[in-house]
């Protein structure tokens, strides 16, 4: 009777031992499509406009935008598939371009502040 | 300084077409002295203008009509800024000038940006500031402050009680009919304000059953004339809504948005901008920004203001009335 039930612990910590291990490797090979950034580069807003108005960045590079403006401003893609929530004044947006491409984006607030990333 | 400029932008401006046959000398006039604290009647074309020392006066004019309402306009309430880092007080100051009219309005007219960031709290500051205004009811629309996040679902929930759409509606008072539009939202990559084609739609119906002697007040957020395309102050299809508006006799248009008084006639329409009770922004073109306009503590309340309305019946346009919070 004992011997059983120690057989069947046994058991299930080998098992959560896999499931673990399992998640790990999962884990890092997402890290390593997304969300950890190859660089990094920041776009200023400032007076009603995104500086620089057009840069190019390398796949996987994370974009941050800092709103330094008095009033709050977005950061939309003209096919409205990347949206920040609204940026206050000192707020921040940061988005990581895994695809090439290029992206034409605005502030939906503003809408005459217009730019573009190009991502190769 | 400041009343230097303003007159400046308003000499531009009005280089416009004017087929009225309204005295171009005497509406220049007029205008330099909107923004401090001005009094203009346009009356059957013919334009009379006052200085405005207090507002007392205005009562004494034989201007009080069939009709009189007041606007007000981006109130911000939340911004905390250097521009004006007590947006509440200014309210409170405008709401004032309101209680201190001779007779109290029918109604008040908010042309949107009632918040800053669309915060419940800042909706609910605004609301109660205005419970104390002599006039009960305030009709809204919203600017693109007021829309933030949620598309407009939160003003519709709190404003939007009987309108169509993003929250365009309108309404008769004493033989005049008042139409509220929205012009900020499905705002287009390096457009203006826009309306849509569903509202505009609705306006050229809104409009149909009306006698060209109606006398037709339109109110939006953003100016339905270019006055700066630049900085967005216009309105990507406001000539489509304005071609329903050419057989009326007399139309008036009320916006907000550029924080600071402006008026153009063209033709049988007067278009008019309001101040904005929280903050200046800068005249068109003079500054890198639209941004908002730090100027000394002194000069900020002669800055904001309160927009004063009369109707008189059987005369070409209404009286519009300037006075600032200083
Ligand atoms: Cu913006």
């Amino acid at each position: 009777m004992m011997r059983t039930t120690l057989y069947t612990c046994t058991g299930l910590f080998a098992l959560a031992l896999v499931i673990v291990a399992g998640m790990t490797i999962l884990k890092r090979s997402v890290a390593a499509a997304e969300s950890k950034p190859v660089s990094m580069t920041e776009i200023k807003i400032d007076n009603f406009s995104f500086t620089p108005a057009s840069i190019t960045i390398p796949a996987g590079t994370e974009v941050h935008w800092k709103n330094n403006d008095d009033i709050p401003h977005n950061v939309v893609s003209n096919d409205h598939t990347i949206k920040s929530k609204v940026l206050d004044t000192g707020d921040d947006f940061a988005y990581t371009f895994s695809q090439p491409g290029t992206y034409d984006y605005f502030c939906s607030i503003h809408p005459k502040m217009t730019a573009r990333i190009i991502v190769h | 300084m400041a009343e230097k400029s303003a007159r400046k932008s308003n000499d531009v401006l009005l280089h416009d077409h004017n087929h009225d046959g309204i005295d171009r000398r005497g509406f220049l006039k007029c205008m330099a002295w909107a923004g401090t604290g001005a009094f203009c009647v346009i009356q059957g074309g013919v334009l009379n203008s006052y200085s405005l020392s207090k507002l007392a006066e205005v009562g004494s004019m034989e201007t009080r009509g069939e009709l009189s309402f007041v606007q007000i306009s981006d109130s911000h309430m939340g911004f905390d800024k250097a521009a004006n880092p007590d947006v509440v007080s200014t309210l409170k100051a405008a709401i004032d000038k309101i209680n201190a009219l001779p007779q109290p309005p029918a109604f008040i007219l908010h042309t949107g940006d009632i918040t800053h960031l669309s915060k419940p709290a800042e909706f609910d500051t605004a609301e109660q500031l205005l419970k104390s205004a002599s006039a009960k009811d305030v009709f809204y629309v919203p600017g693109e402050h007021d829309v933030l996040n949620d598309e407009g679902k939160q003003y519709l929930d709190r404003f939007g009680k009987g309108s169509k759409g993003a929250g365009w509606y309108s309404f008769e008072n004493k033989g005049v009919h008042f139409i509220g539009l929205v012009n900020v939202m499905n705002l287009k990559a390096g457009g203006l304000g826009n309306l849509g084609q569903e509202q505009l739609e609705w306006l050229e119906k809104d409009l149909k059953h009306l006698s060209k002697s109606t006398p037709v007040v339109v109110f939006a957020h953003i100016p339905l004339w270019s006055v700066y395309p630049e900085w967005g102050w216009g309105t990507d299809d406001s000539a489509q809504a304005l071609s329903y508006l050419k057989r009326f006799g007399s139309v008036t248009v009320l916006n907000g948005h550029i924080h600071q008084t402006m008026q153009k006639v063209e033709g049988n329409i007067t278009f008019h901008t309001a101040a904005s009770t929280a903050f200046p922004q800068p005249k068109p073109g003079s500054a890198p920004s639209p941004g908002p306009m730090k100027v000394p503590e002194e000069q900020l309340r002669s800055l904001l203001g309160v927009t004063d309305v009369n109707y008189v019946r059987g005369h070409h346009a209404l009286a519009v009335t300037d006075s600032s919070l200083g």
